[in-house]
């Protein structure tokens, strides 16, 4: 009873919180002494229960997805990761146009969306006024939060239009004829294709890779910006030569968190990709990804080797994103140790 | 002085640093600008298409007027039972990661592996529920939508619920176990009620997540044309059947889908919004 009461005034200094002792449970008197420790052990064991149950998941998605899988992979071999072909109709299935798909798209996404979310970081951390700071950092993680279908609808109907009307005729005619990667601006100029879900990408992962960009930039210590501000340098320069040496391993990490989340994106790529199995070097013409395809075809699926050819892909998607992320986590966290040697 | 600042490389340093300065305010602007033009299309879309019938409506075949009504009462519901399911589970792993298993190699195993599963693709978190439940049961339905739902809501939750713990002072648990109180009363009405604010927050994000995720509920709930409340049926939901009236040819269709998306949009930012305002006012306690 009196520990009852001392940790419901406790919790009530502590977070100012009234109604603390109306919801205090009604044990008898002097049975903390015997129901604590059994209390405690039962506690413990159901948080480790759920703990244990997170920790499991990821094994049981990796083999539920194994033996769905597996018919699929028993027909075709481990050449389904390496042929170009797509047949529902005679049962022939090979996975390498999404799995083709999947990485370009992802790979347009990283070479625009890394730029400009350090361009982002630096504006954050750097110039901004204190006053805009806030709302410019929560504008910036709400492009985050704006569901994928939403970009996917816009993409098609506002943004590809546009593009195609305006932007590959462009690209086309200037870049296009530069030899060597002129090759890779041909295409139908009709907005929907591989370059453009790629693009629309890079948008979505601008949030994830600036605010770790941000987080890291911010865990300098002012004392080393400081000297180099005094020696003479610019804010560029402090940026480039003390602030990006020091925090490189999470930049690392934050623009591998980028690339895991532009892997496994769906709903926009889908509206805009295009849908042909097909591996073109002209970036302006349609393809596939797997998340796209899963997405489109699954459920007109009804072919058991053709349900278990698109989950090979998912489970492919998923091994690529688990390694992608699992580098990105471990360089984060082997920054944050560093932090806490040195400091 | 004015000798060393008219020197070409001191210029040319200046330059540099003005011209990357520049660029980097161009990029912020990139970014706003797609925030800013996406909201301002969905608001010129979707606002037409808002109005009594279409919350009091169900989901019209092509041609004829109707509502999203059934589609947003099938969202509600799934994201609510996606909830229910998360956040006990969320709590208690997360009071395991923090309290009891710190830095022992559960602990950081599991820490590691819900860091993971935050960002796994939720496609493949459909297609896990479809292998184990959709597939064996033989019907899609809104029980199993929910279940990929609470997938991508638990990890959210463990790592706001662990995150919030670990800021509570060890001091103030010392002060509770001093005074005889077992250690899962401490962490139920002490620590963890300290960071209550925290730990809603938390649960709010996970709840935004969820409305607007798509690609899980294709392999799970499906959709339905009809008013459902039954959970061991297909069910109709928001981005499935923005996804469906998007991509067809019939121009009412098109409209009830930006209407859907306007909604839905909505109810994220506004989710969005209100966790973060909590979230300071219960750091500033």
């Amino acid at each position: 009873m009196p520990t009852d009461a001392a940790a419901a005034t406790l919790g009530r200094t502590m977070t100012a919180d009234a109604p603390a002792r109306a919801r205090r449970p009604s044990a008898p008197p002097g049975s903390p002494e015997a129901a604590g420790p059994w209390g405690d052990w039962i506690f413990e064991r159901t948080t480790l229960f759920f703990a244990l149950l997170v920790l499991g998941s990821l094994a049981g998605i990796l083999v539920a997805l194994s033996i769905a899988a597996a018919p699929a992979l028993e027909t075709f071999g481990v050449g389904f990761f390496f042929t170009n072909v797509w047949n529902p109709v005679k049962g022939i299935f090979g996975g390498l146009a999404p799995i083709y798909g999947t990485l370009v798209t992802s790979a347009i996404a990283l070479l625009i969306g890394v730029p400009v979310s350090f361009g982002i970081a630096i504006f954050l951390t750097e110039m901004c006024p204190v006053v805009l700071k806030r709302p410019l950092g929560t504008a910036v993680e709400l492009l985050a939060a704006i569901p994928s279908i939403i970009y996917g609808i816009w993409g098609l109907f506002i943004f590809a239009p546009l593009f195609g009307d305006y932007v590959q005729p462009f690209l086309t005619q200037t870049l296009g004829r530069v030899p060597l990667i002129g090759e890779l601006f041909q295409g139908a100029p009709n907005g929907i294709g591989i370059f453009t879900a790629g693009f629309i990408l890079s948008v979505m992962v601008i949030p994830f890779i600036a605010s770790v960009m941000r987080d890291v930039f911010e865990v300098v210590p002012p004392v080393l910006k400081e000297s180099a501000y005094g020696l003479g340098a610019t804010t560029w320069e402090v940026v480039w030569n003390v602030v990006l040496p020091y925090t490189k391993v999470g930049v690392i990490g934050g623009i591998m968190l980028g690339l895991g989340r532009a892997l496994g994106e769906t709903m926009a790529v889908t509206f805009v990709i295009g849908n042909a199995y097909r591996i073109s070097p002209a970036l302006f013409s349609p393809g596939n990804s797997i998340a796209s395809a899963l997405a489109n075809e699954f459920n007109e699926a009804a072919d058991p080797v053709h349900r278990a050819s698109l989950i090979s892909l998912g489970l492919v998607l998923f091994v690529l994103t688990f390694v992608v992320l699992a580098c990105s986590r471990l360089l984060i966290a082997q920054l944050a140790r560093g932090e806490g040697r040195s400091t | 002085m004015t000798k060393r600042a008219d020197s070409p490389i001191y210029r040319r340093r200046l330059m540099v640093n003005r011209f990357n300065l520049v660029m980097s305010m161009a990029t912020m602007a990139f970014g706003m600008v797609f925030l800013i033009w996406i909201l301002a299309v969905l608001f010129a879309k979707g606002i037409g298409a808002l109005g009594p019938s279409l919350f009091l409506q169900t989901t019209p075949p092509p041609g004829s007027a109707g509502g999203l009504a059934n589609a947003i009462v099938g969202s509600v519901i799934m994201v609510g039972v996606a909830t229910l399911i998360a956040t006990p589970i969320g709590i208690l792993a997360g009071i395991y990661l923090a309290e009891y298993g710190k830095n022992g190699w559960v602990a950081r195993l599991t820490r590691f592996i819900n860091d993971i599963l935050l960002s796994a693709p939720s496609i493949v978190l459909g297609l896990f529920v479809y292998t184990v439940y959709v597939m064996n049961v033989g019907h899609f339905s809104g029980w199993a939508g929910s279940a990929a739902l609470g997938l991508i809501a638990i990890p959210v939750v463990v790592r706001t619920t662990e995150n919030m713990l670990q800021l509570v002072p060890a001091s103030l648990r010392e002060a509770a176990v001093a005074l005889g109180a077992p250690m899962y009363k401490v962490i139920l009405t002490v620590t963890l009620r300290a960071v209550r604010g925290g730990v809603v927050t938390g649960i709010l994000l996970a709840v935004a997540r969820m409305s607007g995720e798509t690609a899980p509920l294709l392999f799970t709930a499906l959709n339905n044309q009809f008013w459902s409340l039954d959970m061991n049926a297909p069910m109709a939901n928001l981005p499935v059947v923005i996804f469906q009236f998007a991509l067809s040819p019939y121009d009412d269709w098109k409209e009830l889908a930006w209407g859907g998306a306007f909604l839905i949009t909505m109810t994220v930012l506004v989710i969005n919004i209100l966790a973060r305002t909590i979230f300071r006012q219960s750091a500033v306690r």
